[in-house]
C-alpha cells in the first residue's frame, strides 16, 4: 500500500463577488515508501496548491478541498486541526521555495531548528542544540556549532536551504514535499541541493514530492513524474517513459523548450506559443488546446479523460490526438 | 613583514564581518554613521545626564531664594557670574530650577511612553494575534480613542484624575496607547502572512507559538521606533498640560512647562525666563525626535546593504 493517496483532489477558491477559481481538479496520485514523485508543471498549474493542500496548510476560509488524500491511511482532510498540526514536521514535513523568506529573520538558526525537536521529539534544550548541530552538519553546514547562533541573514542563499533542509528531516518525516527548493538558487547550488536532497532521501527512505517547473530536476531524482496542466495530470509515467517517449504535446512541448547539450547547434528552440493564461475551462474541452499544435475538432467538444495509454504500458494520458511514437522517434532522429 | 600586517588585518576585518550580530546590531552600526543620529543622541545624551544628576549639577536648591539679589518690586535680575541664567521672580536660581525640570520632563516622558506602549503592545498583541472578533472589538475601540484630539483626551483625563504628576503621565499613557496598538496589529498582521510563519505552521509550530516566538518579535521594530518619537510628544505633551496648570498640586516643584506658564506674564520685562523653558522642551523633543527618525531608517529593510 502506497503512503501517500491523492484520489480525485479538487481545490476551488472562492471569493465574494468574484467567480470561483477551481485551481485544481481530479487530481489522483499515489507515492509510496522510498519513492521520488515528481508534479511538473508550468505557474499556476497548481502544483503548489496541491502541495498546501497536503499539508493541510490552506485558509480554512475561501479554499474549498474536495476528494481524499491519504497519508499511510490517514485521511487528511477531515483531519482535527490540532492533529494535523502534531503530523506536520513529524510524519510530512516541507521544504518551502524561497529560503530567504523562509527563515524567521531575527531568531537565531539554532532556535528554529530546536523549535521542531523540542516539539516534537520532547528534547531538552541541551539535547536539541546537541541535536541540530549534528543535523546542521549532516545537510553539509561547516562549523555548525557556530552557525547555530547566527542569524538568517548571515547564512548564503544555498546554506539557508539546507538549514531548511534540516528542519523539514529533524524528526526524520516519512514524506517530504519539495515545492521548488531550488528555484531561488544559483544553478550551482541548485546541484549541491538536488543531490543532498537524494541523497537524505535515500539514506531514510523518506517518500519525496517533488514539484518543480524544471525538467532537469525531474530527469535526476524522479521515479515517475505527473505533468499537471491548468489544475489536471494531463500525463503519468515513469521518469525514462516520459523522457524517452512523450505523448501529450504539453509534455513534448516542456521538453523541447529546455536546451540540450546533444542538439546541434544553432538549432533553435521551440517554445510553447502562448501562455497558460490562453486557456478554456475543462467543462468546455481541453484546457491546453489553444495552444496545442495537435489540436483536433473534439479537443474543444468535451475534456478528454484521463486513461491509460493504448500504445505504451504504465502511461497515462489527458488527449485525445496524442503525439504518435513513431512521428516521435522520426523527430528525436 | 608588511603583507603579513596586511592578511592580518584583512583577517580581522573577515572577523569583525562575520561577528556581525542580529537586525538591532546590524541597525546600529547603520546609525552610528548618521549625523541626526549623533546630534540626537547627544542631545538625548545631555537631557538624561542632566536629569539623573541633577542634585550634583545643579549650584543651588531649586526651591532656594536669594532675595538679595532682587533690588526693589517687580526687578528680575538677570544672568550674572552668581547666578548663570539670572533669578526667576520669586528670587530662585534659574539655572538650577532648569535642570531639577529636566528630572521631571524625563520622568513624565519615559512612564507615559511605557505606559502608552505596553497598554499598545497588549491591545494590539491581543488584536494582532487572536484575529475574528476580538481584532474587529479592540479596533473598534482604538478607532473611537483615535477619534479625540489628543491634546484633549488628556486634559480630560488629568481633569477627571486630579491634579497631580502621575495623573498626567496616565492621560498622556492613555492618548498613546491607541497609536502603538494599531501599529503593532498592523505590523503583525503583516507578519503573519510572511513565509517563515507558514514554515513554522509546515513543522508543526503551535499557533501561539508561532504568534509569540515568531511573528511578534518581527512586528516588534516599528513600535520601538514609535516609542523613542513617542518620547518627544510625550515631554510637550507633559509640558502643555502643566502650561494649563494640571501637573502636580506644588508650585514649588520645578516643571518646564508651569514655568513657561508662571513666567509669561513677565515677557516683556524679563523675556528671557520663558525663553529657557522653552528652548528646553524644544531641544529634549528634537533630541528624540532625530534619534526616532534615524532608528527608523536604520531598521528599514529597504535601507540595507
Amino acid at each position: 500500500m502506497s503512503l501517500l493517496d491523492v484520489r480525485d483532489l479538487s481545490i476551488v477558491f472562492s471569493r465574494r463577488g468574484r467567480r470561483d477559481v477551481r485551481a485544481v481538479d481530479e487530481v489522483t496520485f499515489s507515492v509510496a515508501a522510498g519513492e521520488t514523485v515528481g508534479l511538473v508543471g508550468e505557474s499556476g498549474c497548481g502544483k503548489s496548491v496541491t502541495s498546501l493542500a497536503i499539508m493541510g496548510l490552506l485558509p480554512k476560509r475561501g479554499a474549498a478541498v474536495g476528494g481524499s488524500i491519504k497519508f499511510d491511511g490517514t485521511e487528511l482532510t477531515s483531519l482535527p486541526a490540532d492533529k494535523m498540526r502534531g503530523l506536520r514536521g513529524r510524519d510530512i514535513a516541507m521544504v518551502f521555495q524561497d529560503p530567504m523568506t523562509s527563515l524567521n529573520p531575527v531568531i537565531p538558526i539554532g532556535l528554529q531548528v530546536t523549535e521542531v525537536l523540542r516539539r516534537h521529539r520532547d528534547m531538552d534544550a541541551a539535547a536539541a542544540s546537541k541535536e541540530a548541530a549534528s543535523l546542521l552538519e549532516r545537510v553539509g553546514i561547516p562549523d555548525p556549532a557556530r552557525r547555530l547562533k547566527e542569524y538568517p541573514h548571515q547564512l548564503s542563499g544555498g546554506m539557508r536551504q539546507r538549514a531548511l533542509i534540516a528542519m523539514a528531516l529533524a524528526c526524520k518525516p516519512r514524506l517530504l514535499i519539495a515545492d521548488e527548493p531550488t528555484t531561488a538558487l544559483d544553478v550551482t547550488i541548485q546541484a549541491q541541493i538536488l543531490e543532498l536532497l537524494k541523497e537524505l532521501v535515500v539514506d531514510s527512505g523518506t517518500a519525496l514530492v517533488m514539484i518543480t517547473h524544471d525538467l532537469g530536476v525531474v530527469a535526476g531524482m524522479c521515479d515517475s513524474v505527473h505533468v499537471m496542466y491548468s489544475g489536471r495530470i494531463v500525463e503519468r509515467a515513469s521518469r525514462w517513459e516520459l523522457f524517452e517517449a512523450p505523448r501529450h504535446p504539453y509534455t513534448a512541448g516542456l521538453l523541447a523548450s529546455v536546451p540540450r547539450l546533444d542538439q546541434a547547434r544553432g538549432e533553435k528552440l521551440e517554445p510553447i506559443p502562448g501562455s497558460p493564461r490562453d486557456t478554456i475551462p475543462w467543462t468546455q474541452g481541453c484546457a491546453f488546446a489553444p495552444r496545442c499544435r495537435n489540436r483536433i475538432e473534439s479537443c474543444t467538444q468535451g475534456a478528454p479523460e484521463l486513461v491509460a495509454d493504448k500504445l505504451r504500458p504504465d502511461h497515462d494520458l489527458r488527449c485525445f490526438n496524442p503525439i504518435d511514437v513513431a512521428e516521435q522517434e522520426a523527430v528525436t532522429l | 613583514m608588511s603583507l603579513q600586517v596586511a592578511e592580518s588585518a584583512i583577517q580581522q576585518a573577515e572577523h569583525a564581518d562575520e561577528a556581525g550580530g542580529g537586525l538591532w546590531r546590524e541597525a546600529f552600526r547603520r546609525l552610528v554613521r548618521k549625523p541626526a543620529a549623533i546630534i540626537g543622541a547627544i542631545f538625548v545624551a545631555i537631557f538624561v545626564i542632566v536629569a539623573v544628576f541633577a542634585p550634583l549639577i545643579a549650584p543651588y536648591s531649586p526651591t532656594a531664594t536669594d532675595l538679595s539679589q532682587i533690588k526693589g518690586p517687580g526687578h528680575i535680575p538677570g544672568p550674572s557670574s552668581t547666578h548663570w541664567l539670572g533669578l526667576d521672580d520669586l528670587g530662585r536660581d534659574v539655572f538650577s530650577r532648569m535642570i531639577y525640570g529636566a528630572r521631571q520632563s524625563l520622568v513624565v516622558g519615559v512612564v507615559s511612553m511605557a505606559f502608552g506602549m505596553v497598554g499598545g503592545i497588549i491591545l494590539g498583541l491581543l488584536a494582532g494575534g487572536l484575529g475574528g472578533w476580538v481584532d474587529a472589538t479592540i479596533m473598534r475601540f482604538v478607532d473611537m480613542m483615535l477619534a479625540i484630539p489628543g491634546l484633549l483626551f488628556a486634559i480630560g483625563i488629568a481633569a477627571m484624575l486630579g491634579q497631580s504628576l502621575v495623573s498626567v503621565m496616565i492621560a498622556i499613557g492613555v492618548v498613546n496607547i491607541p497609536v502603538f496598538a494599531r501599529l503593532l496589529r498592523g505590523q503583525m498582521l503583516a507578519q503573519r502572512e510572511a513565509d517563515y510563519a507558514l514554515a513554522a505552521k509546515s513543522l508543526g509550530v503551535k499557533r501561539s507559538r508561532i504568534i509569540l516566538g515568531h511573528v511578534f518579535p518581527n512586528s516588534l521594530s516599528p513600535v520601538i521606533v514609535q516609542g523613542t518619537l513617542t518620547l518627544a510628544t510625550a515631554i510637550i505633551e507633559a509640558a502643555g498640560l502643566a502650561f494649563l496648570g494640571l501637573s502636580g498640586a506644588d508650585p514649588a516643584i520645578p516643571e518646564w512647562g508651569r514655568m513657561l506658564a508662571d513666567t509669561q506674564k513677565f515677557l516683556t520685562s524679563a523675556p528671557q525666563l520663558v525663553f529657557y523653558p522653552g528652548i528646553a522642551i524644544v531641544l529634549s523633543a528634537l533630541g528624540f525626535t532625530l534619534l526616532g527618525e534615524s532608528l527608523r531608517e536604520a531598521l528599514d529593510p529597504k535601507n540595507r546593504r
